[in-house]
């Protein structure tokens, strides 16, 4: 592979300073940073250090997040043949068809959001951050199918550019940036984002089948409770109407399980944030009221965006509480926020991305108030000695 | 005996290269020379010219703002040059040893001596820059008692020397009788910090006039400044003394002989030399003699020092004064294709992202390759799990990064050297230089405070 070295490094003056495609800087150092580890060597501090780096940790999620997209693939095409009375695709024609439809997603995701990449890297003098390659994955897997693509391209470059580059880039962002897109379409487009049609491929231009839905556990639970819901195994499996990488429990948990192998997610936010919501939605079967307070706890945790939250978006280390102890506060806080938003607000049903970018901005105060439990502590030791 | 201290956090970095328990006798070294960058903080004044004459123990040059602190040559011979580097700034005075003489600072005890009388000394025969002070780990400023003073009896770099094995081969009995000089110089203990099961040396064992402390874990627990934490950590207004456990040595080696003499023995490793083994070597001294036919082939980098905290030297370069080993690697000048994506069998890691994490293998060998480039801070929750004191270490980086001195001193820079976070930076997925911006926090400090 050697040649594709030479050829790299014969290329690399034309993309230097006063080389012809000086401005491509950015892109030159992303694609040959990416093809080979540069040989650059340790010049202060230690002399050896770990095999580790921005790649490989973003490169990890991105993995975590491909049984969510492979499922999620399948499920638009089946969701797709129940709404419209299909009954004879394989399992595979169902894939196909889901994944021809989100590739475009996908596409315009990355296409978009690295571009300004590129261009900030080259604006600031910096290397491209790795970080929209997973940011890039999570927008697509959190949006409604049947999105426009214009939409998606215009949150997309609202997240990057105001949700983190006028912060600094990929480290210096408050909110995370998948649900900062989110977010935006949400506000800005809300017919878009919800209501009963959007979640299933096709269905915003009619046509479905007589009696069909096409509701998401969470629209029906505000409006009716567990009555009419879909059973908890298929809300776990994950074959019901929702956003594209969300609905299967099994697939998120899958990922999760490669998050905390390797280290690089939290198990403190994941477990705490659990914890937080289950506990809440006990606390709500005790006191009863309307019929969503009576559905089972643990259904909070199986349906909507709350796996795929706990999991992907609340444990982004840059927007997550930093310290330890900050984490176990910032996670269950959440959960109980996510439980709170869903049963009491009256305007959504579904409250995963509200709690966490409201947790997102009192994750410094969070964090604020556990370190100046250390210094409390350091101080003391001074009037005592 | 004392109750053993066990720390959790932290890592033992495999590398390959560990040297052998074999001692090789002194080799006859030529070339000589002082680094003044072993000194962080030292505003230097010469006293010597090129071409002048000195002897062991003769004055090179002293502190500016302490003129009684002055820096020795550790051997007899002619200054044959004093390198400068950029903006003419002090690198280096090199001696060539032409004869074996020494000054004579006469025998004492130092038990029948005065506080100031043992300082007189330790300050005239430029023993004194041996003594070095928590805050700030530099050079203790004389004038002001220690509250305690703390010694780290083992290593736990990577690579590091057996500090038994070195203590039963040193030359001459002299460890009491640097404890005795330590304990003139403070009114507070002298902690003695061993690995848990203590010291199979009897000297070190019989030691009189220490509180001995067991520790436990993995590197950076054989750092004195981890144990200073776990036993009485440095509190704002506070000083402490740590010394070199062979520098107690060479400090009773004064009293007892008269000679300033810091032989002593350093471990040769890793996987550029041929034989790693242990050598006696004076500090200064040319490591030339010692790596001669002992390199391996290719393109090394020669450490004064370990992989984590040591200064990169020319490979006839001099030992840093206070360093106990020498460590060679290879260069890491090469590509890797996708390297970031390999499954790394091979790649010894602190993540678990690597399958080498499964295997039960011992040793890894390493270059200094950085592994990626350089960004801003991402992943969290990592750096505390190979620190372990009870302090935030990315909250402490950015306050020095903000020059905020009271939140700095708040978050404990008062306890800390570049060497606790040598780890932090060893595993940092964003490459930062966190040993630097520890060094420069410290150096504000300093500035501050003055």
């Amino acid at each position: 592979m050697s040649f594709l070295l030479d050829k790299m490094k014969k290329m690399e003056p034309l993309f230097e300073k006063g080389g012809r495609f000086e401005k491509l800087r950015s892109v030159y150092d992303g694609f040959a940073t990416f093809l080979y580890v540069p040989d650059q060597v340790t010049s202060r501090g230690a002399h050896i250090r770990d095999y580790m780096d921005m790649k490989r940790t973003m490169i990890i999620v991105v993995i975590a997040l491909i049984p969510a997209l492979l499922f999620g693939s399948y499920n638009i095409g089946l969701q797709h043949t129940r709404a419209f009375g299909i009954v004879d695709w394989s399992l595979m024609q169902m894939f196909w068809f889901g994944f021809l439809k989100i590739l475009p997603l996908i596409i315009v995701s990355y296409v978009t959001g690295l571009g300004i990449e590129f261009v900030a890297a080259q604006i600031r003098g910096h290397e491209i951050n790795e970080g929209y390659l997973v940011t890039g994955m999570l927008i697509p897997l959190i949006m409604p199918i049947d999105v426009p693509l214009w939409m998606l391209a215009v949150s997309v470059a609202f997240a990057v550019i105001i949700g983190k580059e006028i912060f600094g880039g990929t480290g210096m962002n408050i909110l995370n940036p998948a649900l900062t897109a989110r977010a935006f379409l949400f506000f800005s487009y809300p017919a878009w984002m919800s209501g009963d049609t959007v979640w299933i491929e096709g269905l915003t231009k009619g046509g479905a089948i007589d009696a069909f839905s096409g509701a998401t556990p969470l629209a029906v639970a505000k409006l009716d409770g567990i009555a009419r819901m879909p059973s908890a195994m298929e809300m776990f499996v994950g074959t019901i109407p929702g956003s594209v990488g969300e609905t299967s429990v099994i697939a998120i948990l899958i990922g999760a399980l490669i998050l905390l192998v390797t280290g690089v997610g939290s198990w403190r936010i994941m477990l705490s944030m659990t914890l937080g919501a289950l506990g809440m939605g006990l606390l709500l079967n005790l006191t009863g009221g309307n019929a969503y307070m009576q559905i089972p706890a643990y259904y909070h945790l199986i349906m909507g965006g709350f796996a795929f939250g706990a999991v992907f978006m609340a444990t982004d280390p840059v927007s997550a509480a930093q310290t330890n102890t900050g984490k176990y506060i910032y996670g269950a806080l959440t959960g109980i926020l996510v439980v709170i938003i869903r049963v009491f607000n009256p305007a959504y049903p579904e409250g995963t991305m509200l709690a966490i970018l409201l947790m997102n901005v009192m994750a410094p105060l969070i964090d604020h108030y556990v370190v100046q439990a250390n210094i409390r502590r350091r101080v003391k030791r001074v009037r005592t000695a | 005996m004392s109750t053993v201290i066990r720390l959790r956090k932290g890592l033992n970095i495999k590398l390959a290269g560990k040297a052998e328990k074999i001692l090789l006798p002194e080799t006859a070294v030529d070339r000589f020379g002082v680094r003044f960058a072993d000194f962080p903080g030292l505003t230097a004044r010469l006293e010597v010219r090129e071409g002048d004459k000195v002897m062991a123990g003769t004055a090179l040059f002293h502190d500016k703002a302490y003129p009684e602190i002055k820096y020795v040559s550790p051997v007899s011979g002619v200054v044959r040059e004093i390198i400068r580097g950029e903006k003419r700034v002090l690198t280096e005075v090199v001696i060539d040893r032409d004869r074996d003489d020494r000054v004579d600072f006469g025998v004492a005890d130092p038990l029948k001596m005065t506080r100031e009388a043992v300082t007189e000394r330790l300050l005239s025969s430029g023993m004194w820059p041996l003594l070095r002070q928590r805050p700030y780990h530099i050079v203790a400023r004389p004038g002001t008692a220690p509250r305690a003073v703390f010694i780290s009896a083992f290593d736990t770099a990577p690579l590091a020397p057996d500090i038994d094995f070195i203590m039963a081969n040193v030359h001459g009995n002299h460890l009491q009788t640097g404890i005795n000089v330590l304990s003139r110089l403070t009114d507070g203990k002298i902690h003695l910090s061993q690995e848990a099961g203590g010291s199979r040396v009897a000297e070190v064992k019989n030691l009189t006039g220490v509180e001995f402390h067991q520790f436990s874990g993995p590197h950076p627990a054989g750092n004195v400044g981890i144990q200073i934490h776990h036993i009485e950590p440095v509190s704002k207004n506070e000083v402490v003394w740590t010394v070199d456990i062979q520098d107690v040595v060479a400090l009773g080696r004064l009293f007892d002989t008269g000679f300033h003499d810091r032989e002593r023995i350093i471990a040769l490793a890793g996987s550029g030399v041929l034989h790693p083994k242990y050598h006696r070597i004076t500090p200064g001294a040319s490591v030339g003699g010692i790596l001669k036919a002992n390199l391996g082939e290719g393109n090394h980098r020669v450490i004064s020092g370990n992989v984590l905290t040591g200064r990169r030297i020319a490979a006839d370069g001099s030992l840093g004064f206070y360093d106990n080993m020498v460590t060679v690697l290879p260069e890491g000048d090469y590509h890797e294709l996708l390297g970031w994506a390999t499954p790394g069998l091979k790649k010894f890691s602190y993540w678990r992202s690597f399958v080498s994490k499964l295997l039960p293998r011992k040793d890894y060998e390493m270059d200094t390759n950085l592994h990626g480039g350089r960004r801003a801070f991402v992943m969290t929750g990592h750096y505390e799990n190979v620190l372990p004191m009870d302090i935030y270490p990315i909250y402490l980086i950015k306050a020095i990064m903000a020059g905020d001195v009271e939140q700095m001193e708040n978050l404990g820079i008062y306890e800390v050297a570049e060497e606790d976070f040598a780890l932090c930076e060893y595993i940092d997925p964003s490459k930062s230089e966190l040993q630097e911006i520890i060094r420069s926090g410290i150096n504000l400090m300093i500035k501050e405070m003055n």
